[in-house]
């Protein structure tokens, strides 16, 4: 599935996105499973709240690591396994 | 606290629990033949913990970084207070899943789980024929599934079943999957007896053969092919017919804690048959000193306590060298390799459990049901022939 800019995702029915303190990281948990997301990754599914578009998450996280290189690739890539996982759903 | 780096936790650090199992009470209506308990419950039947001490429980771990919580048994119904632990579990931020037979789930109760802020709910399903059904469970709780099974669809849960898979019901998984999409299920475990508690000392009449478990694998990936991700589906593979053992429980002490009714602390279910280990109890300690500092949680983590052919085996980080109460029960020694293990100088006794299962005189004796009566039974030293050849005799 290609992911577009216009696309808006929200995190899948039935999982839940947090920050875990103790953890020191983003987890996704979901029945029998909790996965430990690493930094970037839990930086694009704080953003995946089904209200804003790809293009806007893109932006957002642009602006906050202005020296990361091939962000947006990396984004997409994280959007795609989110998918795949089933962690996100898209909505639009 | 172990550092953490990109999700993954060092090895060389004692790692936080992820996963709290609550065994909340060991009383159930229903009375399996494989029933993982273990066999003397009916020594903690009276005196369970009291709701303030679970709510104690909740906090401490989650303090400790538990994220994901089972609410299981026994059956969990049976105590009235699940609402409020439920309840506590949400505000806490807990994953919450109530383990059921569905005995007891109202629609009273289902709505005030859903209110309080119940995650999931998972159900355990036995067969497609009431006939089997109510055999395996000594209870007549067929038609009660199903109704349970719609009123968790109902309430907008995720539908997880869980079929524990036997002798009995091997031969029906096409249509035990067929049962379960036709039920709207979510994900799907089947799980393949372990040999522990009830079915431990049932292990004859409940063993499949290894051809009707390959069968079973077969039927499974293909309906997995079929329905995709509308149905996930779980295939617990059963130990004794591999090459190597499971890494059981992702290690001991690793992730997984449960707080049994009584209040001990332990590493898997089944942890109180390793004789000499003494438990923490939450009466008396704290959930994180039961974690980092007692000597129980710490006696099998890393690798230190192997002996060979485990310490200088090459794969030893795959499996950390199997389920520590499986090699006490079948070599009466815990810190052996487990002996599903083809590397393990007693993988023989599994070798003879296979053949004994497939003996149609050992097949034919009696089950023993998990039931009050026979668990005061083998408690005053009953069933001893038939507890023999296992090291767990009380």
């Amino acid at each position: 599935m290609t992911i577009e800019h216009e696309d808006i995702y929200k995190i899948a029915d039935h999982h839940r996105f947090q920050w875990e303190k103790a953890q020191d990281c983003y987890v996704i948990l979901f029945p029998e499973g909790m996965v430990k997301l690493n930094g970037g990754a839990g930086e694009v599914l704080n953003l995946v709240d089904g209200v804003v578009p790809v293009a806007t998450i893109i932006k957002l996280l642009t602006q906050k690591f202005p020296d990361a290189p091939n962000l947006e690739k990396d984004i997409i890539g994280m959007i795609e396994l989110g998918l795949e996982k089933t962690w996100i759903q898209k909505i639009n | 606290m172990a550092e953490q780096n990109n999700g993954v936790s060092s090895s060389t650090t004692t790692t936080q629990p992820l996963w709290l199992l609550a065994e909340i009470t060991y009383r159930c209506p229903l009375h399996c033949a494989f029933c993982y308990n273990p066999t003397d419950y009916d020594k903690h039947t009276q005196n369970e913990l009291d709701t303030k001490s679970w709510l104690s429980v909740l906090n401490q771990a989650r303090d400790l970084g538990a994220a994901q919580l089972g609410i299981s048994g026994g059956e969990p119904l049976l105590r009235d207070d699940i609402e409020i632990i439920v309840e506590e579990a949400h505000q806490l931020g807990y994953y919450s899943n109530l383990i059921t037979s569905g005995v007891g789930l109202t629609d009273k109760r289902i709505d005030a789980f859903k209110k309080g802020g119940l995650d999931h709910i998972q159900l355990s399903m036995h067969d497609i024929t009431e006939e089997i059904n109510n055999f395996i469970t000594d209870t007549k709780t067929f038609q009660l599934k199903k109704k349970v099974a719609a009123m968790i669809k109902d309430r907008g849960y995720p539908m997880v079943l869980n079929v524990v898979i036997h002798r009995y019901n091997i031969g029906h998984i096409k249509e035990i999957l067929e049962m379960a999409e036709a039920l709207g299920a979510d994900y799907v475990e089947l799980a393949n007896t372990q040999y522990y508690g009830w079915s431990l000392i049932n292990r004859n009449q409940l063993m499949p053969t290894k051809e009707q478990i390959d069968h079973a694998e077969l039927v499974t990936n293909q309906y997995r092919d079929k329905v995709g991700n509308k149905m996930k589906i779980f295939f617990v593979v059963p130990d004794y017919y591999a090459e190597r053992p499971k890494k059981c429980m992702n290690g001991w002490g690793e992730v997984f804690m449960i707080v049994t009714a009584n209040g001990d602390v332990l590493p898997c279910h089944s942890a109180r048959v390793i004789p000499n280990l003494e438990f923490p109890n939450v009466k008396d300690d704290s959930i994180k000193g039961a974690w980092y500092d007692s000597p129980a949680f710490n006696k099998f983590r890393g690798d230190e306590w192997m002996k060979e052919p485990c310490r200088s085996c090459p794969e030893k980080e795959n499996d950390l060298a199997g389920c520590r109460c499986q090699a006490f029960l079948l070599t009466g020694d815990a810190e052996s390799a487990d002996p599903v293990c083809s590397l393990s100088p007693n993988r023989h006794v599994i070798e003879k459990a296979v053949l004994d299962a497939q003996n149609p005189e050992l097949q034919a004796k009696p089950i023993i049901f998990r039931t009050d009566k026979n668990s005061k039974r083998i408690n005053e030293g009953e069933e001893k022939d038939r507890l023999s050849e296992f090291h767990s005799v009380p």
